[in-house]
């Protein structure tokens, strides 16, 4: 806990009753969301609600053969978080207990109740390397110092909000521990590497600008037609099924983001060990090292306990915060939030409070939408620029968007894309539904791309949303008469949707070459795409029948660019090929 | 320990009682009838002078004269080796007049979570003989993939169809695995469980298998047990003994509606149709159990069966599943009624582990291809099926009339395999490639130009005409 508040209050209470993981407690001195550990084994829980003398709450563990009269031991301080050097290529309970830490503090792969363990290694040596000198002034937020955390990340030493700053008279380089002081002030502040922070409430900032730049995702739907910029947030509901783990999976691997947290909130464990076994194998496509080199990672599996999935939102935002303060563009994916919303109906319930539209508490659009406030393009208090992108999953019941969490969601958002269950059964991934999606964030992206991919990206992307808003309305006629019934032109029309959706919107995440495309690739199937069209609709002009267009053998080979590495060559040859088997027929 | 005689109300399955001593949340307590009846529960809620007690085998003849013990230990599970080849009931007690079991040690059933960190991700193929889980839908060793299934289908077949032939295709030289099963039945009728018994004992799985059988007549609230011993034994066993544990749990709609009941007593807020809020995370407290863990010689594959109400897969009973489970295998009453068996439907089916579980050196090369491929002509079919409904065959282009057969024949031969046929993988590719090869080889787009140049048949195309 910060240096700042008064002596902590520290008197301790008996257990009154316990009900699955919400427990009571008399005589408990404690204030709204202090920590506390209950009964003999300290099991570390939440207070949710104070009622006279009885203080309700919310415990992180499994509160088999917990009875009344236990004690309950009062910290004194809000649930927060070790902020310093380690985070990134750590995995992380949600209340940020490193996993690997437990699994050898129990001695077994199983998960044992009463056992902690800091979020940082306190003793592990790091090199420092301070950037100011004596006599500089600092002030709060400034950063002091760096420490190569990985290959890819320097971690920046910063002077923590709370401190008031001043002028240094001792900064040393050389190896220390997180907790050792490396930088003194004049008016005795020290400063280590070490910050705890409390996880509900937000890192100050200076700013929060309009984020102008895109979060590069390497995905061709969502780069090309519904972009998120860094310090935006998006939504991804969809239907179990539909990919969005998937999804999720590839904006962590691929996104251009610095720092990427994962925060695997209810999902499946399996899910996590892949994440866990797969990224330190694979490559950052931006810097070559390996991704795990600039990820965190945050897993309370649906069988962990549900007040740690409560918090482990949380719990990744403040990191991700900490991150973004020095400086980074970090994005943050939550997979998925419907399981936060259940962990907090959960919880709800067994306080008995009234609740609101399909059981979930009458808070729920508040929590959501102060945790996507969250996000941004901020101007920090050291007066630098670093933004938290936020991706959530969202998992609605019966994939019906119309249900609470969806629908609280949305109404924050500025990105949606939307997985369709139909899609994914026809094996088309990744299973954004590009009817139903949409990106608030294209305006003010635009020139980006045009400044760094191509002056008609704008004209460009929305020649090929014409063309599948045409197919739309033309698929239900196709529906009721058959596509032979159509006019020549409208069957060409279709013809082209199809390498749109074939070539440009489908992508497999799963090959290793087509997993990435850059924006640049992105734009050459696209133009390949349109060169297409220009030359069929204008053999069919020229009286060539329908179906002697489709049959030309380059067309197909549309459906190959993705998986091509060389594609530059690739396209151009296309092109000049699918020209010359067209102009051939006439 | 001591025995009160102070329950002050009983409901439902529901006992409260006044106790002047603490009492542990989830203990397990004794109840004496006054006609000398012991019934077991579990304690709900625990306050200072009063508790709830869940009766499992149900309160009726419990007054309020009758003795409350509290035994001051969790639920445990009596586990050893010797409990392969044994029938149990729904609250772990023999039932087959074997000889009494003598534990190696008691585990308590509310099993901990697997650390993720710990997890070993699963990735080896379980070859189980049925063309539309392998060829499409593959399962892995680990993987939790529900059967959803509803009233009247023939999921039960299948399930017995995988026991029976489920097997991990080993590599030469590699010492034979050992494979047990463990069967946790909820709820289901006396018919159903005998002829579970009937096919395990016909072709000798009993000795591998675990039994665990609540019948429909057992006390609903046993049934929330049930399933937390059987998954119990299995971990005993994967983890401990080193076995690959197949669990078939069934039917898990009975779980749920013994949920819904004891919440119901509890006079709980309600969530969805009437289900608690909590469900989703009991429900992952059992599916979460299945796994592979890094070190540990065996694993928990589990293939719970849930009848879906009314067919409908967004109930709150299939949806959750859906939502915690890596994948799920649909059961088609269309396809049922057409004489398919098993009546499985590929498009809505999914197996989430599949991609990792095969291709070379772990199935065949071509294995994620073909499946792809065949999906999406199959889906095509399915589409075009519409159409013709309104305008005919006649006024669809060939092609179109090229991917009417496709489905035609990929239901008739790829998915209608009989629930006796057991075919190895190379088997279901080689059908496999035989019906996409009735496809021109431009439409195969999914299919990586190599692997078309080995495995199309370029005369599959006039066998089709001549036929």
């Amino acid at each position: 806990m910060s240096q700042a508040t008064q002596e902590s209050v520290r008197e301790d209470g008996l257990i009154a009753s316990v009900s699955g993981p919400v427990v009571t407690a008399r005589d408990l001195d404690a204030r709204m969301n202090d920590v506390v550990y209950v009964g003999d084994e300290g099991l570390m829980g939440e207070v949710i609600e104070i009622e006279g003398d009885i203080t309700t709450i919310q415990v992180y563990e499994e509160t088999s053969g917990v009875g009344p009269g236990e004690p309950v031991e009062n910290t004194g301080e809000p649930l927060t978080v070790d902020l310093g050097p380690g985070m990134l290529d750590a995995i992380y309970d949600g209340v940020q207990r490193p996993l690997d830490v437990l699994e050898s503090k129990m001695g077994s792969p199983f998960l044992d109740r009463g056992v902690d363990a800091p979020g940082i290694d306190m003793e592990k040596k790091w090199e420092f390397e301070p950037s100011v000198s004596e006599g500089d002034e600092v002030a709060p937020g400034d950063v002091v110092g760096t420490v190569p955390e990985t290959v890819t990340i320097e971690h920046k030493v910063m002077v923590p909000p709370s401190f008031e700053g001043g002028e240094v008279v001792a900064a040393e380089a050389g190896e220390f521990s997180v907790t050792e002081t490396v930088v003194e002030l004049d008016n005795g502040e020290e400063v280590t590497m070490h910050q705890e922070w409390p996880v509900r409430r937000a890192r100050p900032s200076t700013e929060k600008k309009t984020p102008r730049e895109p979060l590069v995702s390497g995905q061709r739907i969502l780069d090309g037609l519904f972009p998120i910029a860094k310090g935006g947030t998006a939504a991804i509901p969809g239907p179990f099924g539909s990919g969005k783990t998937v999804t999720q999976h590839q904006l962590a691997k691929w996104a251009d983001a610095d720092i990427v947290v994962y925060v695997g909130c209810g999902e499946r464990g399996n899910e996590m060990t892949e994440v866990i076994e797969d990224f330190p194998e694979l490559d950052d496509p931006k810097t070559g090292n390996p991704l795990m080199a600039r990820t965190c990672l945050i897993a309370n599996t649906s069988n962990m306990p549900v007040a740690a999935r409560e918090s482990c939102i949380y719990t990744g935002i403040t990191i991700a915060e900490f991150y973004r303060d020095m400086g980074y563009d970090v994005a943050l994916m939550a997979d998925s939030t419907s399981r936060w919303a259940e962990a907090m109906r959960e919880i709800s319930s067994r306080l008995e409070e009234m609740p609101g539209e399909e059981g979930y508490p009458a808070y729920l659009a508040a929590r959501l939408s102060e945790f996507y406030e969250r996000a941004g393009y901020f101007t920090t208090i050291n007066g630098d620029e670093g933004s938290v992108s936020v991706i959530g999953a969202v998992s609605p019941p019966g994939g019906d968007f119309s249900e609470p969490v969806t629908q609280n969601t949305l109404r924050i958002v500025k990105t949606f894309w939307a997985l369709d269950a139909d899609l994914a059964e026809r094996r088309h991934f990744p299973a954004i539904n590009w009817n139903e999606s949409y990106s608030l964030y294209q305006d003010q992206l635009d020139p980006w791309f045009v400044e760094n991919v191509k002056d008609d990206w704008p004209e460009e992307r929305q020649w090929g949303v014409d063309v599948l808003d045409e197919e739309a309305e033309l698929r239900e006629i196709v529906q009721l008469v058959g596509k032979d019934a159509l006019p020549a032109d409208q069957q060409l029309t279709l013809e082209v949707a199809r390498y749109l959706r074939e070539a440009y919107l489908q992508q497999n995440a799963f090959h290793p070459t087509d997993t990435f495309c850059e924006p640049e690739k992105t734009y050459g199937i696209l133009t390949a795409i349109h060169t297409f069209n220009d030359e069929a609709f204008k053999a069919l002009e020229a009286g060539v029948p329908v179906e002697e267009i489709q049959d030309i053998d380059a067309a197909p080979q549309l459906n190959r660019i993705g998986v091509q590495e060389d594609w530059d060559a690739y396209i151009e040859d296309l092109k000049a090929e699918i020209t010359e088997q067209l102009r051939e027929l006439y | 320990m001591k025995e009160y005689q102070t329950i002050t109300e009983i409901s439902g399955p529901l006992v409260f009682a006044e106790v002047d001593e603490p009492i542990g949340y989830d203990e397990i307590v004794e109840i004496e009838t006054p006609q000398g009846e012991t019934k077991r529960g579990q304690v709900l809620e625990s306050s200072e002078g009063l508790v709830a007690i869940q009766v499992f085998e149900g309160t009726t003849g419990i007054d309020r004269n009758a003795s409350v013990k509290f035994l001051g230990e969790t639920l445990k599970m009596p586990v050893t080796e010797d409990l392969l080849g044994r029938v149990l009931d729904g609250s772990g007690q023999p039932i087959d007049g074997g000889p009494e079991i003598v534990p190696d040690e008691r585990r308590d059933i509310v099993g901990a979570a697997i650390n993720p960190y710990s997890r070993e991700y699963p990735e080896e193929f379980i070859q189980t003989g049925v063309s539309a889980i392998d060829g499409m839908n593959t399962l892995v060793r680990g993987q939790k993939l529900p059967i959803f299934s509803a009233s009247g289908l023939p999921h039960n077949n299948l399930a017995l169809q995988v026991a029976r032939q489920a097997t991990v295709p080993e590599e030469e030289g590699d010492e034979e695995s050992e494979f047990a099963v463990v069967f946790g039945a909820m709820g289901i009728t006396q018919e159903e469980a005998n002829e579970f018994m009937q096919d395990f004992e016909r072709t000798g799985a009993l000795e591998r298998s675990v039994v665990f059988t609540n019948l429909a007549d057992d006390p609903a609230v046993e049934r929330t047990v049930t399933p937390r011993l059987a998954l119990t034994t299995a971990e005993y066993l994967a983890f401990d003994k080193g076995y690959h544990v197949l669990v078939i749990l069934t039917d898990m709609t009975n779980y749920c509606e013994a949920l819904r009941e004891i919440g119901a007593a509890r006079e709980e807020v309600p969530g969805r149709r009437g289900y608690p809020g909590y469900m989703y995370t009991d429900l992952a407290q059992l599916y979460e159990r299945a796994g592979r863990i890094e070190g540990r010689e065996g694993s928990v594959t589990q293939i719970p069966i849930l009848t879906m109400p009314g067919d409908d897969d967004t109930h709150p009973i299939p949806d959750l599943t859906g939502y915690i489970t890596e994948g799920q295998i649909y059961i088609d009453r269309d396809l049922n009624s057409q004489g398919i068996r098993p009546p499985i439907n590929p498009l809505p089916s999914l197996s989430r582990l599949m991609d990792d579980g095969i291709g070379e050196g772990l199935t065949r090369e071509d294995h994620a291809d073909v499946s792809d491929q065949m999906y999406a002509a199959y889906a095509e079919g399915e589409d075009l099926r519409d159409l013709v409904n309104i305008v005919g065959r006649e006024a669809l282009s060939e092609r179109d009339n090229k991917y009417l057969d496709f489905a035609e024949r990929f239901e008739a031969e790829f998915v209608n395999q009989g629930f006796d046929s057991n075919r190895s993988i190379a088997d279901t590719l080689d059908i496999g490639w035989e019906l996409l090869s009735t496809l021109p080889k431009s439409e195969l787009n999914r299919i990586d130009e190599e692997l078309i140049e080995e495995y199309y048949q370029e005369d599959a195309e006039t066998v089709e005409a001549e036929a």
